[in-house]
Formats: structure tokens, C-alpha cells, sequence
């Protein structure tokens, strides 16, 4: 009391900030400061991380070839003269690889390029080991090429590839077993006569994955069937399961102990980390169920148990956050508890509920380590069939590609893994744009 | 809107609507209406008045059952609709609360166009065959809730677009959609100006002729403008029930008279 006598008898200017006001307003601008700091820090990360993968990725989508006709020789390919497919498919890589071998040289030796005395083997190795089987694949497929003069885009290999695209030089060559500054000096020539080029790469999005020795034929066509046949099992089980389990809590259950339970569990569940699921998965799908490995209705399954806790997480949220009013109204004018959850609480928590759906999609999308332990780390070269057999054959997943490839020992591996990094980015930042324009879209006042 | 008509009023001879005979209501142990015996006329306005917590609500919410959404809540006695237990268990709820229609205190549309707000209760209990029907429910569904005029050019517009005064109508519209037999309102007009609350004090008047109706209110004067009953509350106890004027003017509990002179509440 005597204090605030003081005051009384003696009034401040307001003018002048006395020192508590001074040291308040301090440390509102501290505070003010470690805020920028947080998100000053935050962009940097989100800048480095968009710079590295970039620098290193992009790369990938672009892809040297070598152009040089190719005569396709009846003799060597179809001695018989029946296009018979069976006999034709007795010709192997071998035999295709002379051919390419002949041509190519036949070709330098017409553009008048100075071989700097390469060996055949060494101007064979200028090519992806990948060439000779796309051209048999594709006289295969097309039997009436054979006696034509094709023209054929065969990959350059890794390191020619890495040459034009300024990771390999010739000094790295100098100590480099797998290519030689010769042999980068006739590609050189080569690309100056217009025999190489370096161009979009779209088999990067279409082809599967290719062995250790061939990155450059490596493509994430199984990848991305694979994580869409997941994402397809993982949305038509999750969504219905969360919401109906969402709803029976919010709306029916009665509040007691076991519900109580469930809901601490189901909260916990969310938190459980992600390689937790792939042991259950293993025991649980493969072991005890007998799915096959690798196949992508076991990774769906997986991810739907990891996915179902964010979505009915963020359901009952949308569920709460409707108004008591509505259902009142709902209940007023004799709608049954059904019918005022479906006509008018449901649709009002829809954008809520699509917007955690797609967060948990997206989750799942990138998520690894489940799939690591159900076996879908595999290499798999073929595809998977159309649904439904297809999600019972082996596939890989987008993430899993990216870390199967970043253990291997080719640095072009590195360049293909940040461009499969570039295209789950996308397609994460797609779904998250969906999330987003479906919020705004659904969204009502009341 | 004038307090002096009261006197006025002549005695209603109508007959009992709702009957209610020793209703007790707890939410868990909280013992909130205490033995509540008391009769609703057809074709009259009761009000229920009383300070807050007194119970008024919680009995209110009992006669169409809306305190079955409260889980904790339990309600022992007997209340009668033309002589059947809606306590009963062969009650569906459901169909009661068609027959006993509800207007809440904050204006609730459905986040839907006009029409379609109206037009909720007579789908969902098939009380129509055809587009046509509906139609014409809506609209004299509308009407009857004085707010046709207003809102005939623009039926598809949101529900929630509409003042405040229009909301609070349209939900008396979508009530009596369903042709109820019981109207009850639960301070229908505590969130609305003076303005719109003589609307819809106008409307309760006019509504009379069809529906007996029940208003829970703070406002005394409302009570006395639109009710021809009032029923006094206090502490979960009806203290008082009687015609209003006579309430109003000469109240026979010592507990009535201390509330409507201000002394308690």
C-alpha cells in the first residue's frame, strides 16, 4: 500500500520508460531475435539440403549417348531367314555386342576420329555394357528391322557420361582402371563430329533398376509402380479403417477406462518407431500369413499400421473441432446419431480428415526402414503386373531405391539416387499442394 | 410488447399437452431437477423462468429427450406426451423429438443452403413423396416463420449467411417443419438485438395457434410479453407454476416474488 502511495504521489512521465519497462521490452526483443535465429537456421538447412540434392541430382535426368548407325545383319541375327522368335531369341548379347562393335568403328573410321590407337575392347568400353541388350530387345520386338541400317542411341558409359557432365576429367582418368584419358579424348572427338550428345533422360523415370556395373541404364520405373501400388493400399485400407474407428470413439463409444486405454495406445502407437512395424510385418505377414516378400501388398499393410494412428489422430480432431451445435441441431430435428454424423458432422470434419490422410500418405511414401526388413530392398529388374496380381510381385519402393543405391560403389550411383531423392520431393510437395487446396476448398465457416 | 396486456389474458381452458409427475434429473451425482410435477397446455406459451442452474434447461432438454446425448445424465420419473411415457423403452427417441421440435439458444443452421435446412427433417422422416411436396413445405414452413419474404429469391444461398434475427428464424422453420406437436425454446433469443427479438417474440405469439410452446428465458418481460403460463425454478425445484399474470402480479411463493422484484437470481 505504501507503495503504491509512492506512485500516486510521484507520476511518471510517460515519456520516459522507467527501467522495468526497459528491461520487459529487452527481453521481448530477445526473444523476437532467437525466433529469426530458429527460422534464419531452418531456411539455411532447407537451402543446403535443396542446393546438394539439386547439384547432385539433376544431373540424372540428362543422359549421354552415343548415335551410330547400325546395319542389322540377317546373317548374324536370323541365320534361318524365318523371324521365327524363338530361333531369334537364341542370338545373345554377344552376338549383338559384335555387331554394335563393327558399327561403331565402321562409324569413327568414316567421321575420319583419330582412335589414339584404342584396342576394340577399349572403344566397346566408350558404351554402357547396356547397349548390345537394348538392341536385341528392341529387334525382338520388332523382327522387320532386321537388313535395315538403324539408326541406334546407345548409353555412353558412366564415366564417359560423368565426362561430359564435368565429374570425370582427365586427370581423374589417369587413375581411374575403368577408363582411360584416351579413351575420354576420342569421346571427345566423338561428341565434336556429333556422334555424343547429352540429352533428357525420361528411361530415368520409366526403366528399372540396372546392375552395379550399368548406372547409367538404372531407372526408377519399379520404384515408383511400386511405392504407387502401396500408397493405392495404404489410402483404400487406412481411410476407411481410421475413419470408421475415429468416429466410433468420438461419437458412440462410451467414455470409461478401456476407452480411455485405447486412446493413450493409439497416441503411444504413433510415436512407435517406424522399423518396429517391419518386425511385426515379418512376423505377422510373412512368417505367420505366408505373403511373399518383397511384394508390395506387404509393404501396403505395413504402412497402413503406421499410417492408421496419424490419420485417426487427425480425424478426432476434425471430429472435435465441429460444433456441438450442429449435432444438436442434427439431434433437434430427429436425426438418429448416424444420421447426424454422416449428414452433418462428417462433411464439415472432411477437410480436417483429408488433410491428415494425405500427411500420413506422405509419411508413408518416404518411409524406408519398414520395407527394409519385408524384404523390398530386393533388386528387382522386372516389373510388377496391373493390380491385383501385380501387388503380390516383388517391386522396390521410391526411398528404398534411393538407399540401395547409395551403397553402391559407382559415383554415378550418387547422381541417381539424389534424382530419385528430386522425384519423392515432388511428389511428397504434390501431396502436400493436394492437402492443401483440398483444405481450402472444404473448408466452411459456421 | 406491451407489459400491461398481461392482466388482460383470459384463463385458458385447453387441455394438458405434456404431463410431468415426480421428475427427478442427476447428472452424476449432482442431483439437478428435484421432484418437478407439472402440466403443459396444448395451444398455450409456457415459460420456464428462473436464475441460472436452476434447472429450467435440464427439464426443457428432458421433454424431447435431447439429455440422452449427456452420458452422465439420468432422468427418473414419468413425462407423458397425450398420455404415453416417452420414457418408455419401445421410445425411439427419433420420432419423439420429431413430434417435440427444439430451437436452441445460439442460431445452429447447417452449414447447407436455406432450403436445404428446412427441407432436413421432412427427408429424413420421409414426410413427403415428391420434390413438389417439399416445396411446398419449405415454403410454408418459411412462412410460418415470418421469414419467406426475406429469403424467397435466394433459397440456395448458405443458411449461415444470414443475420442473426434470419438464423434464429430459419431454425424455428426447420422445427416446425416436421409439423410438431410441442415447440421448445431454449432462450431463443438471448443472442439476438431487441429488433430481432420482437420478431421472433411476434412469431412465438403467432405460432401458438398450432403448437403448444415452451420458452426457457432470462428475460421476465420477454415471459410476460409472449407466455400465457410461467412456471418459476429455483435450485432444481418448480416453486411456482401458474398463469402468468397471475404470477407476475401476485405470486403466492415468497421465493416467486423475490425473484421478479430482483432480490434473487
Amino acid at each position: 500500500m505504501t507503495d503504491a502511495s509512492q506512485h500516486a504521489a510521484a507520476p511518471k512521465s510517460l515519456l520516459v520508460a522507467d527501467s522495468r519497462t526497459r528491461s520487459r521490452k529487452a527481453a521481448e526483443m530477445r526473444f523476437r531475435l532467437y525466433g529469426m535465429m530458429a527460422v534464419g537456421v531452418g531456411l539455411l538447412a532447407l537451402v543446403f539440403l535443396l542446393t546438394s540434392v539439386l547439384g547432385n541430382g539433376l544431373g540424372a535426368f540428362r543422359q549421354t549417348f552415343v548415335q551410330i548407325p547400325i546395319t542389322l545383319d540377317e546373317k548374324v541375327l536370323d541365320k534361318s531367314g524365318t523371324r521365327d522368335p524363338a530361333v531369334m531369341k537364341k542370338v545373345t548379347t554377344i552376338g549383338y555386342g559384335k555387331l554394335v562393335q563393327k558399327a561403331i568403328e565402321d562409324e569413327l573410321a568414316a567421321k575420319g576420329i583419330d582412335t589414339q590407337g584404342l584396342k576394340s575392347k577399349e572403344i566397346m568400353g566408350l558404351l554402357s555394357k547396356e547397349a548390345p541388350a537394348d538392341l536385341r530387345d528392341r529387334v525382338l520386338a520388332d523382327p522387320g528391322l532386321i537388313g535395315q541400317t538403324i539408326a541406334f542411341d546407345a548409353y555412353a558409359t558412366s564415366r564417359v557420361d560423368g565426362y561430359f557432365k564435368g565429374r570425370v576429367t582427365l586427370e581423374t582418368a589417369e587413375r581411374d582402371s575403368n577408363i582411360s584419358p584416351e579413351q575420354l579424348k576420342v569421346a571427345q572427338a566423338m561428341a565434336d563430329a556429333g556422334m555424343i550428345e547429352t540429352r533428357l533422360n525420361l528411361a530415368f523415370l520409366t526403366a528399372s533398376d540396372a546392375s552395379e556395373l550399368r548406372p547409367e541404364a538404372a531407372g526408377l520405373g519399379v520404384a515408383i509402380l511400386g511405392s504407387a501400388y502401396m500408397m493405392l493400399i495404404v489410402l483404400v485400407l487406412s481411410l476407411p479403417i481410421g475413419v470408421a474407428t475415429s468416429i466410433y470413439l468420438e461419437e458412440l463409444a462410451p467414455k470409461n477406462k478401456w476407452t480411455d486405454m485405447i486412446e493413450v495406445n493409439i497416441a503411444n502407437l504413433a510415436a512407435v518407431p517406424s522399423i518396429v512395424y517391419g518386425i511385426l510385418a515379418l512376423a505377422l505377414f510373412i512368417n505367420f500369413m505366408g505373403l511373399p516378400q518383397s511384394a508390395p501388398v506387404v509393404g501396403g499393410l505395413v504402412l497402413t499400421l503406421m499410417t492408421l494412428p496419424t490419420i485417426i489422430i487427425a480425424t478426432r480432431a476434425a471430429l472435435k473441432a465441429v460444433p456441438p451445435s450442429i449435432r444438436d441441431a442434427a439431434l433437434g430435428v430427429g436425426a438418429s446419431k448416424m444420421q447426424s454424423i454422416f449428414h452433418h458432422v462428417l462433411p464439415l470434419a472432411m477437410p480436417g480428415i483429408l488433410t491428415g490422410t494425405i500427411l500420413g500418405l506422405a509419411r508413408a511414401l518416404g518411409e524406408s526402414a519398414p520395407l527394409l526388413l519385408i524384404g523390398m530392398v530386393a533388386f528387382v529388374k522386372d516389373f510388377p503386373a496391373a493390380p491385383p496380381e501385380g501387388l503380390m510381385q516383388p517391386a522396390t519402393a521410391l526411398p528404398v531405391q534411393v538407399y540401395q543405391w547409395t551403397q553402391r560403389a559407382d559415383p554415378a550411383f550418387v547422381e541417381r539416387a539424389s534424382g530419385a531423392i528430386i522425384v519423392l520431393l515432388l511428389f511428397l510437395l504434390t501431396m502436400n499442394a493436394v492437402a492443401i487446396v483440398l483444405r481450402r476448398r472444404f473448408e466452411r465457416r459456421w | 410488447m406491451n407489459d400491461m396486456r398481461i392482466a388482460e389474458r383470459t384463463v385458458s381452458t385447453n387441455t394438458a399437452k405434456i404431463t410431468a409427475r415426480g421428475v427427478q434429473v442427476y447428472y452424476g451425482e449432482n442431483h439437478a431437477l428435484k421432484d418437478v410435477d407439472i402440466d403443459i397446455l396444448s395451444g398455450t406459451v409456457t415459460a420456464f423462468i428462473g436464475p441460472s442452474g436452476c434447472g429450467k434447461s435440464t427439464f426443457l432438454r428432458c421433454l424431447n429427450r435431447m439429455n440422452d446425448t449427456v452420458a452422465s445424465a439420468r432422468v427418473l420419473g414419468e413425462i407423458k406426451l397425450d398420455g404415453e411415457d416417452i420414457y418408455d423403452k419401445r421410445v425411439d427417441p427419433v420420432t419423439l423429438r420429431a413430434r417435440v421440435g427444439m430451437v436452441f439458444q445460439k442460431p445452429n443452421p447447417f452449414p447447407k443452403s436455406i432450403y436445404d435446412n428446412v427441407a432436413y427433417g421432412p427427408k429424413i422422416h420421409g414426410l413427403t413423396r415428391n420434390k413438389t411436396e417439399l416445396d411446398e413445405v419449405v415454403e410454408t414452413s418459411l412462412r410460418k416463420a415470418a421469414l419467406w419474404n426475406e429469403v424467397k429469391d435466394r433459397l440456395t444461398a448458405p443458411g449461415t449467411g444470414l443475420s442473426g434475427g434470419q438464423q434464429q428464424r430459419l431454425c424455428i422453420a426447420r422445427a416446425i417443419a416436421t409439423s410438431p406437436e410441442v415447440l421448445l425454446m431454449d432462450e431463443p433469443c438471448s443472442a439476438l438485438d431487441p429488433i430481432a427479438t420482437a420478431q421472433v417474440e411476434e412469431l412465438i405469439d403467432e405460432l401458438r395457434s398450432q403448437f403448444s410452446v415452451v420458452i426457457v428465458t432470462h428475460s421476465m418481460q420477454q415471459a410476460a410479453r409472449v407466455s400465457q403460463r410461467t412456471a418459476f425454478f429455483h435450485l432444481g425445484n418448480l416453486v411456482e407454476y401458474g398463469e402468468t399474470g397471475q404470477i407476475f402480479t401476485n405470486p403466492r411463493d415468497p421465493r416467486t416474488e423475490s425473484y421478479i422484484t430482483g432480490r434473487i437470481g
